[in-house]
């Protein structure tokens, strides 16, 4: 069983990454740069990709994230070898009384694909949920093309609850909007705490 | 014999109590915002890491409120020798009628933990509290996880008075929440 | 056991809690304040001489911040609908599923006889059953046995006293803290 040690580990602080708090100056620009990368956005946003101006990245950003909305909660994923941002993981839309929060992440430096950091930065964010926040499950939604996502996710004990079919048009055909969840003690066993 | 009002209130054996620095200490206090197992230990307020822009805001807040209320003295506790800034202290919710108060003391880093700072800092406040603000009753509130905290104010005179039941939700279990407290005729009696 | 969701959720046997209303309830509140005893018996701090439009202000205010840590009710009696008094959860504290409970009865003809209590179970009810908290806590003065005795009707606890934290009328007295957890209420209300 976890006991009071378990409280003095280094929440934010993975193995080779870490998340932090969003810094608007310094992550702008990272934000630019992702967001003229059709390939990343592709797979983070249904929106149709549209590179944005660095002006218009702030504005947007500053917008859809306020600092003190209580339903959201954005963490910037570092490197911990050098510090530099090489992505973003959030909490939106926590509803507080029911427990329930949809989360989200994105790696939009590509030299760090397929090494890990991605799991690495969900099993943070899933600790910091349900052990800190102490919220009852976890909602996600996923593009079927995403499938490295979608595998990633199972990994870390997400469950398909559901297909929205034919929601999204790209590339001349039709593709199905993937809903996973998690539940609270399924990640607390899955982890070797004790569930009461 | 000595004029006590020319003590000086706020200059310890290892530490002094300061005014925090609005230019320098935001970003210092930023990276202990990200230091979970700090936080976990002094806040019930769910981790969050904030920037050092967001923590300029909240030292205007913390002016604001000092202002207005009178009832919140903040402080930054520096290194004796070097000026360093190693963590941050607090007088909170004085109600003046009544003469009660509630206490914080966090030091960030560990290395700067078990070297008489706490019990240095916890002096020069409890000091101002009794002779300054003329206060009876001095609160603390501890997670009953934060275990060497409960040990250090219970050794400088705090006496355990409340525990709420399972009022802490963290690290995958619930914990009690426990108050501790001392009264002045308690406070003098230690120091005559 | 699991309430219908149905229920008409803040209604009780003698009273419904309803939001607050700034224009109605200013000249109530602003004479319960003035009678001395009921501020002694609610309020901790030393009571100071609120106007009618202060009052209003200090409602408005409230419920424009619409801060999701703190949610406050009037008490309406159900027969003729009168303003009796108030009631009102205030930090809530989601990640811990806890909260702090504050009730006063502005109208005197009411003390003592179940209004209180009443209003409190209610409240319990929307914070275990819709709110989803774990435990209520509140504080209640050593003087005020009338409320002692109300709140270990609907389950709380005593879980400590705070020594001599309040300097009134020549003397000290204790604050007595009490808390109550979802499962003992539920368990007095199976």
């Amino acid at each position: 069983m976890r006991d009071s040690g378990e409280l003095t580990s280094d929440m934010l602080r993975g193995k080779n990454i870490r998340l932090s708090a969003q810094d608007m100056e310094q992550a702008a620009p990272h934000y630019f740069q992702w967001s003229q990368d059709a390939e990343y956005q592709r797979l983070v946003e249904g929106d149709p990709f549209v590179p944005l101006s660095l002006k218009a990245t702030k504005e947007v950003n500053e917008r859809d994230w306020p600092e003190d909305d209580p339903c959201n909660i954005m963490f910037l994923i570092r490197a911990n070898e050098d510090d530099r941002i090489i992505g973003f993981a959030n909490l939106d839309y926590i509803s507080w009384t029911h427990g329930d929060s949809y989360m989200g992440i994105g790696l939009g430096d590509k030299t760090c694909w397929g090494k890990g950091y991605g799991t690495e930065a969900m099993s943070l964010l899933l600790r910091y949920a349900f052990t800190e926040l102490n919220l009852h499950r976890m909602s996600l939604t996923v593009f079927e093309y995403n499938e490295r996502a979608i595998r990633m996710y199972q990994k870390c004990g997400f469950k398909v609850e559901g297909l929205n079919r034919d929601y999204h048009f790209r590339d001349g055909r039709r593709w199905d909007l993937v809903s996973m969840g998690i539940l609270r003690d399924e990640w607390l066993e899955l982890n070797g705490y004790t569930v009461s | 014999m000595i004029n006590p009002i020319a003590t000086p209130l706020f200059d310890g054996t290892f530490a002094r109590l300061t005014p925090v620095d609005h230019e320098k200490d935001p970003e210092i206090v930023a990276g202990w915002t990200h230091n979970a197992e700090y936080v976990r230990m002094t806040s019930l307020q769910p981790l969050r890491p904030l920037t050092a822009a967001q923590v300029k805001k909240q030292f205007e807040q913390i002016d604001k409120d000092m202002d207005e209320g009178k009832r919140l003295f903040h402080y930054a506790i520096r290194a004796k020798d070097d000026g360093r800034l190693i963590g941050e202290a607090r007088i909170e919710w004085v109600e003046w009628s009544n003469g009660t108060a509630f206490i914080k003391i966090g030091l960030p880093d560990p290395a700067d933990r078990r070297k008489g700072i706490g019990a240095d800092v916890l002096r020069l406040l409890l000091r101002f509290a009794f002779r300054e603000l003329n206060l009876h009753h001095i609160e603390v509130v501890l997670p009953e996880y934060n275990v060497p905290a409960l040990r250090f104010f219970e050794k400088h005179g705090f006496k355990i008075e409340v525990r709420r039941r399972q009022a802490v939700n963290r690290g995958g279990r619930r914990w009690d929440l426990i108050s501790m407290a001392i009264l002045r005729p308690e406070w003098e009696a230690r120091h005559e | 056991m699991s309430d219908d969701p149905g229920i008409d959720l803040l209604r009780g046997k003698l009273i419904r809690l309803k939001a607050e209303n700034p224009e109605g309830q200013s000249k109530l509140f602003v004479d319960w304040i003035h009678d001395s005893e009921y501020w002694r018996l609610m309020a901790y701090s030393p009571h100071f001489p609120w106007t009618q439009d202060g009052v209003k202000k200090h409602i408005e205010k409230e419920l424009e911040k619409d801060d999701p840590r703190n949610v406050f009710f009037a008490i309406h009696k159900l027969d003729d609908d009168r303003i009796i008094g108030d009631i009102g959860l205030d930090g809530i504290s989601y990640n811990h599923g806890n909260t702090y409970v504050g009730i006063g009865i502005g109208e005197r003809e009411y003390w003592g006889k179940g209004y209180g209590t009443d209003a409190m179970n209610v409240i319990l009810r929307y914070a275990f059953t819709e709110l989803n908290l774990h435990r209520v806590s509140l504080t209640v003065f050593e003087y005020n046995p009338r409320g002692i005795r109300s709140y270990e009707k609907c389950g709380f606890r005593v879980e400590g006293h705070a020594r001599e934290v309040m300097h009134r009328e020549g003397r000290r007295w204790d604050i007595i803290h009490m808390g109550v957890l979802r499962e003992d209420w539920q368990a007095l209300n199976a």
